[in-house]
C-alpha cells in the first residue's frame, strides 16, 4: 500500500483508532494537541465511533478513562508534560488496579521555567508508575506501537497500562511518509478486548478495594512481577507484529552497528535518529561506534543491555532529563544493569537537550572524542555558564 | 474466614463484610419486648447495620452478630419497647 | 431461629459487617439511598469513610458493582463509566458517584463540575457529615459557622469554624443540573423517592444527604435520627427539590430554636460558655432564619 505524508500526530490518531478504543477522554496540551483534534474531527466524521470525552483538565480525563476501563471498555488518552504529572495520581491508580489502558505521552519539559519543547523529564517522573513505558523513534513506529501496546496491556499474562512516548514537536508536528495499514488487517492482529473483570450488575464485584499491611504489599509485588515479566511478552507480540505486518516496531531494544563497536551510545527518543547519523559519519572516519536504542523503558530491559554492552570498551549514555540533586537518571540504571558484569566498560553519562535544546552530530562526536572515558557522570552538555549569575 | 487470594485488580466478592462479626464492638445490647412491639418497622428502617429484622407475626428482633449497640432502634420505637442492656461477657 | 432470622432479614445492598462507628448517620443513609436505586447500578465511591469502612479487602459490604479509585475523582470514574457503558449501548445501567463533604465541595469540585457540565447520565450523591472525619475531624468547606474541628478548634481567641456551609445546591443548579435535592434521616420516605427520582432522571442529579456524625459532632450513637431531625426543624439543613431550576418542593418544619439542635453536640459546647459564644448562636440562629425565610419553611 502507498504510504500517505501525515503528521507524526495524525499518525498516533490513525494508531489509535485502528485499534478501535470504545472511549476516548482527553484534555488539550501543547504539544499534544493535535492527536486529540484529529481524533475528535474522525469522531465528527463517522470514521470512528466511539464516546469522545472532554474534560475540564488532565486529572479528570485521567480519571474517566480509569473509569472506562473499569467497565470494561477499551479506552485511550493523550498528554505531555504537566498534563502527565496532573494524572500522575490516577496513573498509578491504573496501573495498581492492572487496567490495560493505552496512552501516549508527547514528551516535553516540566516547568519551571514553563518550556513547550521535549525532553523526557515528565515520563522519567512516572517511571515507578507500574506503567509499561515503550518509545517510538519515528511516527510510523508511534503508529505501529499503538496495536503492539494494546496487544501487550490485554494479554492476561500481563493486564497492566502502557505509555507510548513520543519526541513532541520532534515527532508530533513533522510530516513524514506513514504506512496506515487497512482496518482488516489491525482486526486480525488485535482482537476485541476481553476484560478480567469489569463493573457489571451481572457480577457485582467491588474494584479498589483497600489494603492493611497484610495484603499491600503482595498486591505490589504482583504488579511489579507481571511488569518484569512482560518484558518476553513484548518479545513475542513484537514478533508477531513484524510478520503479520512485515515491519519491525517495538521490541526491548534495538542495535545500530553494534557488532564490532567498541563504543556504544545508549538512549532513548528521537535522538536515536541522530545517533545512527552520527554513527556513520564516525565509522567513515574509522571509528569502531554503534548505537543502543532503549525501545522499552520499562520493564527495563537488564538482560538485553547485559547482552549488548557486556564486553565493550566504552558506554556513553544519554540523558534528555534530570534528577534534582542526583543528576543522570538513564545513565544510572545502564550502570546498575552493567556492575560487575564480566567485561564492564568504562561508562559516561551526559545530560542533553533539555527544554529542546537542539543537539548535533559534532556534539555526539565530541563525546566519542574524549580522552578520558569513564570520568563523566551526569555531566551536562553545553550550559551556558557565560550567562548564569551563580552565587 | 474464607482462603483469601490476591487477583488483579483487588477484587472482591460482593457482600462478603458478612464475615466480620461486629457484635464484639458491643456494651449494650437491644432486648426488644415482644409484648409491646406494635411491629411499626421503625428499627428495622433505622438501623445503620441493617440488621434487625421482623414482621407483624413474630415481632421484631436484632442479629446480635453484628449489631454494634448503638441505641438508635431504642430511641425510635414509638412504644419504648426496646430496652439497651448492658451486656456482661 | 436461625432460618426465622434469615427468612425475616431483608436483603441489603450494603451488607452487614461494615466497619462504620454505632450509630453512623453516613451508613445509614448510604444503605437507604442504594436500597432506594436498586440492584441495576455501578458505584463510584470517592476516598472517605464510606469507601473505608466498606471495602476493606479482602471483604466488601457492596452487593453492587462498586469501585474505589482516589479521594477527588468519583464523578470522573463515573463519567468514564458511563461512557463504557454508552459505547456498548447498555444505557439500562444506572451510574452513580457517592463522595463526602471533602471530597464533594473540596477536593473534587472541578472533576464534579466537568461531570455536571458535559451532562453524563450519573446521579451524584454528596454524604455531608460536614468535615474530613475518616482523617480525623478537620474543617471542610461543608463545615457549619463555628462548629469546632481539629483544624478549626476552638481556643483562647477563636471560637471554631469561621465560615458559613458552601451552598452547594446552588452549585449544581448554576451547572443547570435538572434533578436536585437535598434530603435528610428526618424523613426515610422523602428520601426514597427523591433518590428515585433523581436516578431516572436523564442526564446529571444531585442529592445532597445531611449525614449525622456521633464521633465528629460528639453525641451520644443514638441520638442520630434525633439530631438529623433537630437540623431540619431548626431550619439549618433545608429538605429542597429542585426540577429543572424551580424549587418545586420543600419539607415545611416545626419551628425550634437552633439551640436545641447545638446543644446535644460537643462540636458547639464551646459556643454556651462566652458571651462572644452566645452571640454567634445568635449568627447561627440568624442563618436558620433566612432559610426559612428564602425557602417558605414555616408551616
Amino acid at each position: 500500500m502507498a504510504k500517505e505524508f501525515i503528521e507524526g500526530s495524525m499518525a498516533v490518531a490513525e494508531g489509535a483508532a485502528l485499534c478501535r478504543p470504545d472511549v476516548i477522554s482527553a484534555y488539550p496540551i501543547t504539544p499534544q494537541t493535535h492527536i486529540v483534534e484529529d481524533l475528535a474531527q474522525f469522531v465528527a466524521d463517522g470514521k470512528l465511533s466511539c464516546e469522545f470525552v472532554n474534560t475540564e483538565s488532565e486529572f479528570g480525563a485521567a480519571s474517566v478513562v480509569l473509569g472506562a476501563q473499569c467497565a470494561g471498555a477499551r479506552a485511550y488518552t493523550a498528554t505531555t508534560s504537566q498534563g502527565l504529572i496532573l494524572m500522575s495520581e490516577v496513573l498509578f491508580n491504573v496501573a495498581g488496579m492492572r487496567l490495560p489502558l493505552v496512552m501516549c505521552v508527547a514528551n516535553r519539559s516540566l516547568s519551571a521555567p514553563l518550556s513547550i519543547w521535549t525532553d523526557h523529564q515528565d515520563i522519567v517522573t512516572l517511571r515507578d508508575s507500574g506503567f509499561i513505558i515503550m518509545f517510538a523513534e519515528d511516527a510510523q513506529e508511534a503508529l505501529d506501537l499503538h496495536m503492539i501496546a494494546y496487544k501487550v496491556a490485554e494479554d492476561k499474562r500481563v493486564q497492566l497500562p502502557v505509555m507510548i512516548n513520543i519526541d513532541g514537536f520532534l515527532i508530533t508536528h513533522t510530516f513524514e511518509p506513514v504506512d496506515v495499514p487497512e482496518q482488516a488487517e489491525v482486526d486480525k492482529f488485535l482482537k476485541p478486548y476481553v476484560p478480567f473483570q469489569a463493573l457489571d450488575p451481572k457480577n457485582p464485584y467491588t474494584m479498589g478495594a483497600f489494603t492493611e499491611p497484610a495484603y499491600h504489599m503482595d498486591v505490589r509485588y504482583a504488579m511489579h512481577k507481571a511488569n518484569v515479566d512482560s518484558a518476553s511478552v513484548i518479545e513475542e507480540v513484537s514478533a508477531e507484529f513484524e510478520k503479520h505486518f512485515g515491519r519491525a516496531a517495538g521490541g526491548l531494544v534495538q542495535g545500530y552497528k553494534l557488532d564490532d563497536a567498541e563504543t556504544v551510545l545508549v538512549a532513548f527518543g528521537s535522538i536515536t535518529g541522530l545517533l545512527e547519523e552520527a554513527v556513520d559519519a564516525m565509522r567513515e572516519k574509522g571509528q569502531k561506534v554503534g548505537v543502543l536504542k532503549i525501545k522499552t523503558y520499562r520493564p527495563f530491559p537488564f538482560e538485553a543491555v547485559k547482552k549488548a554492552l557486556a564486553g565493550k570498551k566504552r558506554v556513553i549514555v544519554l540523558d534528555r532529563a534530570m534528577s534534582g540533586g542526583f543528576g543522570e537518571i538513564l545513565g544510572a540504571e545502564i550502570r546498575s544493569a552493567l556492575y560487575g558484569v564480566s567485561g564492564q566498560p568504562a561508562i559516561d553519562g551526559y545530560i542533553y537537550g533539555l527544554g529542546g535544546r537542539d543537539i548535533f552530530i559534532e556534539d555526539v562526536e565530541k563525546l566519542v572524542a574524549d580522552p578520558n572515558p569513564g570520568t563523566h557522570n551526569g555531566d551536562w552538555i553545553g550550559v551556558r555558564h557565560d550567562i548564569l549569575e551563580e552565587a | 474466614m474464607s482462603k483469601v487470594v490476591i487477583r488483579p485488580g483487588i477484587i472482591v466478592q460482593p457482600g462478603t463484610s458478612k464475615e466480620n462479626k461486629t457484635g464484639s464492638w458491643r456494651n449494650y445490647a437491644p432486648k426488644f419486648d415482644k409484648e409491646k412491639c406494635i411491629a411499626c418497622g421503625q428499627c428495622e428502617t433505622y438501623c445503620p447495620e441493617s440488621i434487625v429484622y421482623g414482621d407483624k407475626e413474630h415481632k421484631f428482633d436484632a442479629d446480635l452478630d453484628y449489631c454494634k449497640g448503638c441505641g438508635i432502634c431504642a430511641q425510635v420505637c414509638p412504644t419504648k419497647c426496646i430496652e439497651m442492656v448492658l451486656e456482661v461477657r | 431461629m436461625d432460618n426465622l432470622k434469615e427468612k425475616l432479614m431483608k436483603k441489603h445492598l450494603l451488607a452487614p459487617g461494615h466497619t462504620a462507628c454505632a450509630g453512623c448517620g453516613e451508613a445509614l443513609g448510604m444503605r437507604m439511598i442504594i436500597d432506594a436505586i436498586g440492584p441495576n447500578c455501578i458505584v463510584a465511591n470517592a476516598t472517605g469513610c464510606s469507601e473505608i469502612f466498606t471495602s476493606k479487602f479482602p471483604q466488601s459490604s457492596w452487593e453492587v458493582p462498586w469501585v474505589h479509585s482516589l479521594f477527588e475523582n468519583a464523578a470522573g470514574v463515573a463519567s468514564g463509566i458511563e461512557a463504557a457503558y454508552k459505547a456498548k449501548g447498555r444505557t439500562d445501567v444506572k451510574t452513580v458517584a457517592i463522595g463526602g463533604d471533602g471530597a464533594t465541595a473540596d477536593i473534587g469540585m472541578g472533576v464534579i463540575s466537568g461531570m455536571f457540565e458535559r451532562g453524563h447520565n450519573i446521579l451524584y450523591v454528596c454524604l455531608d457529615n460536614e468535615a474530613y472525619m475518616n482523617t480525623g475531624i478537620q474543617r471542610s468547606s461543608l463545615t457549619p459557622f463555628k462548629a469546632h474541628t481539629t483544624t478549626s478548634p476552638s481556643g483562647k481567641v477563636s471560637l471554631g469554624n469561621p465560615t458559613r456551609k458552601k451552598d452547594l445546591m446552588a452549585i449544581a443548579l448554576a451547572h443547570r443540573v435538572g434533578y436536585v435535592a437535598s434530603c435528610s434521616l428526618a424523613n426515610p420516605i422523602d428520601l426514597e423517592k427523591k433518590v428515585k427520582k433523581a436516578v431516572e432522571h436523564k442526564g446529571p442529579s444531585f442529592i445532597h444527604f445531611h449525614a449525622p456524625c456521633p464521633l465528629g459532632w460528639a453525641f451520644e450513637s443514638d441520638q442520630t435520627v434525633n439530631i438529623a431531625k433537630l437540623a431540619v426543624n431548626t431550619g439549618l439543613f433545608p429538605v429542597l427539590e429542585y426540577e429543572n431550576g424551580e424549587l418545586i418542593k420543600v419539607a415545611k418544619i416545626k419551628k425550634v430554636p437552633v439551640d436545641d439542635y447545638l446543644k446535644l453536640q460537643k462540636r458547639y459546647r464551646h459556643l454556651f460558655k462566652t458571651d462572644e459564644g452566645k452571640e454567634f448562636i445568635k449568627g447561627i440562629q440568624a442563618i436558620a432564619d433566612a432559610n426559612i425565610e428564602k425557602f417558605g419553611l414555616a408551616k
